[in-house]
């Protein structure tokens, strides 16, 4: 091996470079990438239109959506009808997700923690998450009534097995060697539970808090369809009975910020307390 | 055994302080018998290894040790005291340094005073947790959290947790296997320190025949099925032990000696 010397001239030493090759659709920086999906999607939807492949009457155009949308961002702001029948889903939202974590935490420590629990309560849990859990709504709305109550059970019904099923992973989610050290430091169950196996399962627990977020808005609209009420559901569904098309869609787009604001707060509580966990595609994603 | 040993000479016998008499284990359920007849003397200040083949009971040997288990027969004494439990005389330390990543390195020190007796306590333990800390080496990493520190340095933390209840007895189990080879021939010198250090009574599991040479004064070799004590090997190399020791003639004779040992264990 010779060492080359510093007087060698550029030329003369061949440089290695490794191409790799990326194709342009990846090259493309997210914004741009994003808009333009945008862009396309809005395009193909106006084409659907011209080409009459879907009757007018049932299918506005894009531009027709974007007007509404306006309209509704308007009538919101100004604190009209639809500013009311927000704040009623989103009470409907917020008790049914504060009913969802509590419960769903309490039932995950009796079957994450307790024989007993995943004995007899896990089965019947399991069975009663394979029911489709939606056709519950009837009963809840002749038990409770059509008002707010009724929809609040039904999305922390919807909600709280995510909860259950995460908060019992987390505790599962210590290994051998954690257990090992506790018990030769002389801890207590209730010392094991607090100091070891709450705090490390708090990542499920929050991944479970996750999807629960985006379940409570759904069993809050599936809710107020077939429960009425005077939430943002009843106007979904009004306006769909109208086959006022621009309205459905401008509707549903801002009760989806209802259940992206429930979201974002939990991944915001997450990056509070469980800060020495990074990870989660999702995190990623919406950051 | 040689006299020409100019420093302290291994194997002396010193006072006994943790005392295994004819310990037995027999797993009824699985009708596994562990361990067969142990007997160990762990005196004052000395450090002994044992080394066997895996699935030879070592672990269960552990785990009495510890007062995590029972033996079936004969008993175990520390300091007088018959082991029933866990004790907080007894420091352990294994293959992992299983920190908690949401406490800093000082606070995972202090974790067992905090679990023994309470927050209170645990805050006045601080000044020891940070002496200890600077023992390591690990001064500069007190308000860091664990996933900020490299395998090595988890480690030394990890040895900080055990030494903070002042116990009289180190049980070990493959405490550096899972670092790398020039780490884990480093952290054994630093071991040896801590050890003299502060006189402990130090008992080390290894699969290393090596590892086992160079910190002990005794490496008890184990046979499987049932794991009982095949022979006491006194390592009377002078202390402290170098690193430059693991390529004397001496230090060879003694891997050679154990390698024998294990090799006629493993096809009996």
């Amino acid at each position: 091996m010779t060492h080359p010397q510093k007087t060698v001239e550029k030329s003369a030493v061949r440089q290695t470079t490794v191409t790799e090759s990326v194709a342009w659709i990846d090259r493309i920086p997210r914004p741009v990438a994003m808009v333009l999906l945008m862009v396309i999607f809005l395009l193909l939807w106006q084409l659907v239109y011209e080409l009459r492949l879907i009757s007018p009457i049932i299918l506005s155009t894009p531009l027709e959506t974007i007007y509404d949308l306006f309209y509704v961002g308007k009538n919101i702001l100004s604190g009209d009808y639809m500013l009311v029948a927000l704040w009623v889903t989103t009470q409907e939202v917020l008790l049914g997700f504060a009913i969802a974590i509590a419960l769903g935490f309490l039932l995950g420590l009796l079957v994450g923690e307790t024989a007993f629990g995943e004995r007899a309560v896990l089965p019947y849990l399991v069975a009663i998450n394979a029911m489709p859990k939606v056709a519950f709504a009837p009963l809840f709305v002749s038990w409770l009534g059509f008002g707010i109550a009724s929809k609040v059970a039904l999305s922390s019904f919807i909600a709280i097995f995510p909860v259950i099923v995460g908060t019992a992973a987390g505790l599962h989610a210590t290994d051998e060697n954690e257990r090992m050290l506790f018990r030769t430091m002389g801890a207590t169950r209730w010392q094991t539970l607090v100091k070891l196996k709450l705090p490390t399962g708090m990542p499920h627990f929050f991944a479970g808090l996750k999807n629960a977020a985006v379940l409570v808005v759904v069993g809050a609209v599936v809710g107020e369809f077939l429960g009425g009420g005077k939430g943002f559901g009843e106007l979904i569904r009004v306006a769909a009975s109208q086959l006022n098309t621009p309205r459905v869609f401008s509707l549903i787009i801002y009760l989806s910020f209802l259940g992206l604001a429930t979201f974002w707060a939990v991944i915001w509580l997450q990056h509070k307390l469980v800060f020495w966990h990074k990870e989660t595609v999702a995190e990623q994603t919406f950051e | 055994m040689s006299m020409e040993v100019a420093c302290s000479p291994a194997g002396l016998p010193g006072r006994p302080v943790y005392e295994l008499l004819g310990v037995s284990k027999t797993f009824a359920k699985r009708n596994v018998h562990a361990l067969d007849n142990i007997d160990l003397s762990l005196t004052e200040g000395g450090f002994s290894a044992i080394i066997g083949p895996s699935g030879c009971g070592k672990s269960t040997l552990l785990k009495i040790m510890a007062g995590l288990l029972s033996p079936s027969e004969g008993s175990v004494v520390l300091s007088g005291e018959p082991v029933t439990g866990p004790r907080r005389d007894i420091g352990m330390m294994f293959q992992q340094a299983t920190l908690f990543p949401w406490r800093t390195t000082i606070e995972n020190v202090v974790l067992p005073i905090e679990i023994r007796e309470g927050k209170r306590a645990a805050l006045a333990k601080y000044g020891d947790a940070k002496a200890l800390l600077e023992l390591v080496g690990l001064q500069d990493f007190e308000q860091v959290y664990p996933n900020e520190l490299s395998g090595g340095m988890a480690q030394r933390a990890a040895i900080c947790r055990m030494l903070i209840t002042e116990p009289t007895v180190l049980v070990l189990d493959e405490p550096f296997s899972a670092l790398d080879e020039l780490t884990r021939d480093f952290m054994n010198m630093e071991l040896q320190r801590i050890c003299q250090e502060r006189n402990a009574t130090t008992f080390l599991v290894t699969h290393s025949i090596p590892e086992a040479v160079i910190l002990s004064d005794v490496v008890y070799v184990m046979s499987p099925r049932p794991g009982c004590i095949a022979e006491a090997v006194p390592v009377d190399l002078p202390r402290p032990r170098t690193l430059e020791m693991m390529v004397a003639p001496r230090f060879g004779e003694f891997v050679k000696r154990i390698r024998e040992l294990l090799d006629k264990g493993a096809f009996l």
